[in-house]
């Protein structure tokens, strides 16, 4: 039996939610079964209908749909425009759904079939362009990154259960990189998209020396024309840049901007 | 001021009789790829990793006094009531071990904005009146201009300023703690010759800056060139990442946020530093961004700094550390930026 709870005394509506899944490594989805120390405070704050990797019990009856993955073939996109159906609120969860994610990388190539047969050799098996849920249905709220950072989860989806304004920071990861004292990996000769990737990780993959691989996608004042200057003067080459900026989709255009030009210049 | 001299070796003495408390004090945290060492002050638990003769922090120890996240306070809601619990943080002390004269002039500035107003910031004020400073003279880095801002050296804000002499360290004693704790030393009372060669020091120290900026006039010749093109120069470098204002030691702007508990159970108000580098510094509700462009943007920051707190306190906000430059990927500095606004004076 459901208990009625209030916030402030307002009445607060436990949502029915769903977690799907499309072409992924649901890594996301995993992110939220790991949080065992808030997994129960998790489950007072929603009520979960469907999520075949965490429950056999399965609904098409929730209010809202965390859909994590890319769409790679024709099926995904029937089930996809289905759950928007069904769903009061699409969220595009985690960096494939958002922008493609490291499916996308298969979309550098012309031919996709050739890319095929690499993968699969003659096995049949149908896949397309990989693309961001957004391309196909209309997507209510991103939460960016690869994978999802729980805690960021469990902050919007309270705000979301209260009827609050949800807002992604709009400076980048080395607004968070500084707050944490890190040394810079720019200084210990490393690349980093931190400077042009929006935050919210925690900077994550810095405070461990990694640099930023920009799964988040690009901050709002991204500067990369400044970034490509930093890193030629660093001795980082243009690839290694690109092999980043490509990595999970969400620098789209300007990547490919990059890469072109790399390409032209050879 | 009380002058005293002791020996080096005293210096763990002294490291040991305050160590009772939390040391905060530079550190060595890696190097970097030519294997110059990178120094960021933390605790220190053993005197040995003290590193006294570093050159310059990446950051400033601001995280102590004036965090980058900190609780300004927590609700607790218990059937149909609720509490409001604020902890300003004042029984936690610190002793600050080794800061430089630019870094104990930034906390004398931080004084006048948070403390010297009618509304003093408890928070600040809590941590600020429950700190114990040794101060430590320096030797300029390439990237230190304190001289040029008048910060070079230090006259109050600390308990005890200490001056390598050779053999020996030459002490200011400003507080009656500091006093005490001397007392529990083997100390001397300085000679003559103890103060020659302590000016000789600091006379040397000044030889020593090969980094200036020319600050007569500034707040005039910053309102001439409100329009100049240098800005613009600036804004296209500027990564809009908030990095100067995070290693700055007196930058102090902030935003607040509210959450709440999943369990609805405890509400915080969040306290962030914040940076008018960032994208939606001046964006006001309604969504209009006053400051949409990087140029103006670092144009302010430059105008807050070097134009708008000199109007109203007399000094510059800057007290030419250093860092924002040294940290800075685009290596926009502040020698750099105040000479292109001057150019063509010459």
């Amino acid at each position: 039996m459901k208990t009625e709870r209030t916030f402030l005394g307002v009445p607060i509506v436990k949502p029915k939610v769903g977690f799907f899944d499309l072409s992924s490594c649901e890594g996301c989805q995993l992110q939220m079964l790991n949080n065992e120390a808030s997994l129960l405070d998790f489950l007072s704050l929603v009520e979960i209908v469907n999520f075949r990797e965490g429950m056999k019990e399965k609904s098409d009856d929730y209010d809202i749909a965390f859909v994590e993955g890319s769409v790679t073939r024709a099926d995904e996109e029937e089930r996809l425009k289905i759950i928007r159906r069904n769903a009061g609120v699409v969220v595009a969860l985690g960096s494939c759904a958002c922008f493609g994610g490291v499916n996308q990388l298969k979309n550098r190539f012309n031919d996709l079939e050739w890319v095929k047969r690499q993968v699969y050799g003659d096995f049949p098996i149908e896949t397309q362009e990989a693309k961001p849920i957004s391309a196909f249905v209309k997507v209510d709220l991103e939460i960016y990154g690869c994978p999802i950072k729980k805690e960021e989860v469990e902050k919007i989806v309270t705000k979301l259960v209260l009827g609050q304004e949800i807002t992604h920071p709009n400076y980048p990861v080395c607004m968070e990189c500084k707050a944490n004292e890190n040394v810079c990996l720019f200084d210990l000769g490393e690349p980093c998209l931190g400077p042009v990737t929006r935050a919210g990780c925690d900077s994550w993959c810095p405070s461990n020396r990694m640099g930023c691989w920009g799964c988040r996608g690009p901050a709002p004042a991204a500067n990369l024309k400044q970034l490509e200057k930093i890193a030629e003067q660093k001795n980082i080459s243009k690839e290694r840049l690109l092999d980043r900026l490509e990595c999970f989709g969400g620098f789209g255009e300007a990547a490919r901007e990059m890469r072109t030009k790399v390409e032209g210049g050879r | 001021m009380i002058f005293k001299v002791f020996q080096a070796g005293e210096m763990e003495t002294l490291f040991g009789l305050l160590s009772v408390n939390r040391i905060v004090g530079p550190v060595e945290k890696g190097r970097d790829v030519d294997g110059k060492p990178l120094y960021d002050f933390d605790v220190v638990y053993d005197f040995k990793d003290l590193k006294l003769d570093y050159g310059q922090t990446i950051h400033s120890a601001k995280n102590y006094f004036l965090p980058y996240r900190e609780n300004l306070c927590t609700f607790t809601f218990d059937n149909g009531d609720w509490q409001k619990e604020v902890d300003f943080g004042a029984d936690r002390a610190h002793v600050f071990f080794g800061l430089h004269s630019c870094d104990i002039n930034a906390l004398n500035k931080l004084d006048k904005v948070l403390m010297g107003n009618i509304y003093p910031n408890p928070f600040y004020g809590a941590k600020r009146s429950n700190m114990f400073i040794v101060g430590y003279s320096c030797t300029p880095t390439p990237s230190c201009f304190c001289h040029s801002m008048g910060t070079d050296s230090v006259l109050h804000g600390f308990d005890l300023f200490l001056t390598r002499m050779g053999d020996e360290y030459f002490a200011e004693v400003q507080s009656a703690r500091a006093y005490h704790i001397l007392e529990r030393m083997e100390t001397r009372e300085p000679t003559h010759e103890d103060h020659l060669h302590f000016r000789k020091t600091t006379s040397k120290k000044r030889s020593l800056f090969t980094c200036e900026v020319d600050t007569s006039d500034l707040t005039k010749i910053l309102d001439m060139e409100f329009e100049s093109e240098v800005w613009e120069k600036w804004g296209d470098k500027c990564l809009s990442c908030g990095t100067c204002a995070n290693v700055c030691p007196t930058c102090y702007c902030y935003g607040v946020e509210e959450e709440v508990n999943m369990d609805f159970s405890h509400a915080r108000k969040v306290k962030q530093l914040y940076s008018c580098n960032l994208v939606d510094f001046a964006e006001v509700a309604g969504g209009h961004n006053f400051r949409p462009e990087s140029s103006t943007r670092l144009k302010y920051r430059y105008y807050h700094k070097h134009r708008g707190f000199v109007e109203a306190y007399e000094e510059s906000l800057c007290v030419g550390c250093g860092r924002c430059g040294n940290a800075c990927l685009a290596d926009i500095t502040v020698p750099e930026v105040i000479a292109s606004v001057r150019e063509g004076e010459k």
